[in-house]
């Protein structure tokens, strides 16, 4: 097993803010447009961390117009510019699906302090 | 260190890595060589040209006395496998060379040759991928079985090569065309691109497309 984590070593991102599930963050991917390459921004909160290692993934959830938009990145990948942690969530698990049926106000997420 | 076209090793696992595109790319991890030259046959003596090939360890208590005295020529204990690997030059080489994985490079494309993970006696529906019979229906006790076999009066006999079940796995495997993603000259570990045949620590046969 060694040799293996080993290999994943490298491929791990030392910049990445420690964050939870909760948590709002703006993650700036980058798209590339043929020959150009831009970034954008998908903000939204944590709804899960999952795996662990350079295979660990997290996904985002935001509502957009009306209409619940989710996306999975690996933590690690190189295609994500940075992750910013804009609020931290005080939530009392690690992954949080019932946020999929609340809608308006009860879809909030208390911040700490 | 003369041209030689394939070398043996061991399948440590699985895992992923990320290209430069930011794709994840699935990765066997194979630890190559180092392998000895245990014996160097020529088309003179042999009728034809190859090296035959050490790798691992074996228990001096646990090998034949024929097998020792074969292996000890090379003078690096017992190996647990040889294999003959065809070369063009067999001058090249020498009774007793470490061969490592150098030969190997990010890109190049490889056979591997392993002995499959062992099935057991598997039923049609998992060796030939059968749909079987219905859940329900009336179908009673046959919800896996293979069907009909055959046809009737001509030739009155089942059809050689007819997919039944039986033993499945545990028999060498060739896959062809793999690419190698990265390679690790220090450890001697080469990264191919997806998965091959075997369990952890089964020994692989890797060689050159």
């Amino acid at each position: 097993m060694n040799q293996i984590e080993q290999i994943e070593q490298d491929f791990l991102r030392m910049d990445i803010p420690p964050f939870k599930a909760g948590d709002t963050v703006k993650v700036h991917v980058k798209i590339r447009e043929g020959e150009k390459e831009r970034i954008q921004i998908f903000q939204g909160f944590v709804l899960r961390r999952q795996g662990e290692s350079n295979r660990e993934t997290f996904t985002v959830r935001k509502v957009s117009g009306g209409i619940g938009v989710e996306r999975t990145f690996p933590v690690h990948t190189p295609l994500v510019d940075k992750i910013e942690v804009v609020a931290r969530g005080r939530v009392r698990r690690a992954k949080l699906y019932y946020m999929r049926s609340l809608r308006g106000k009860a879809a909030r997420i208390k911040t700490i302090r | 260190m003369a041209q030689i076209q394939g070398l043996l090793g061991t399948k440590i696992g699985m895992t992923q890595i990320f290209s430069e595109l930011g794709e994840e790319i699935p990765v066997t991890v194979v630890k190559v060589g180092p392998c000895t030259v245990v014996q160097v046959k020529r088309d003179q003596t042999d009728g034809y040209n190859a090296v035959q090939l050490g790798y691992g360890e074996k228990k001096l208590q646990l090998a034949t006395k024929p097998m020792i005295g074969h292996c000890t020529k090379a003078g690096k204990g017992v190996f647990r496998v040889l294999r003959e690997v065809r070369v063009d030059n067999p001058d090249d080489f020498q009774v007793g060379d470490q061969l490592t994985a150098d030969l190997f490079a990010t890109g190049d494309l490889v056979m591997v040759t392993a002995k499959s993970k062992g099935k057991g006696f598997a039923g049609p529906m998992k060796r030939w991928g059968f749909h079987g019979a219905g859940a329900s229906h009336g179908v009673h006790k046959v919800h896996r079985s293979a069907g009909s076999v055959g046809t009737s009066a001509w030739p009155s006999r089942v059809w050689k090569g007819k997919k039944m079940a039986g033993q499945m796995g545990n028999q060498m495997v060739t896959m062809k065309n793999l690419t190698i993603v990265g390679v690790r000259q220090e450890q001697g570990i080469v990264l191919i691109k997806g998965g091959i045949p075997g369990s952890k620590n089964s020994v692989v046969f890797i060689r050159k497309v």
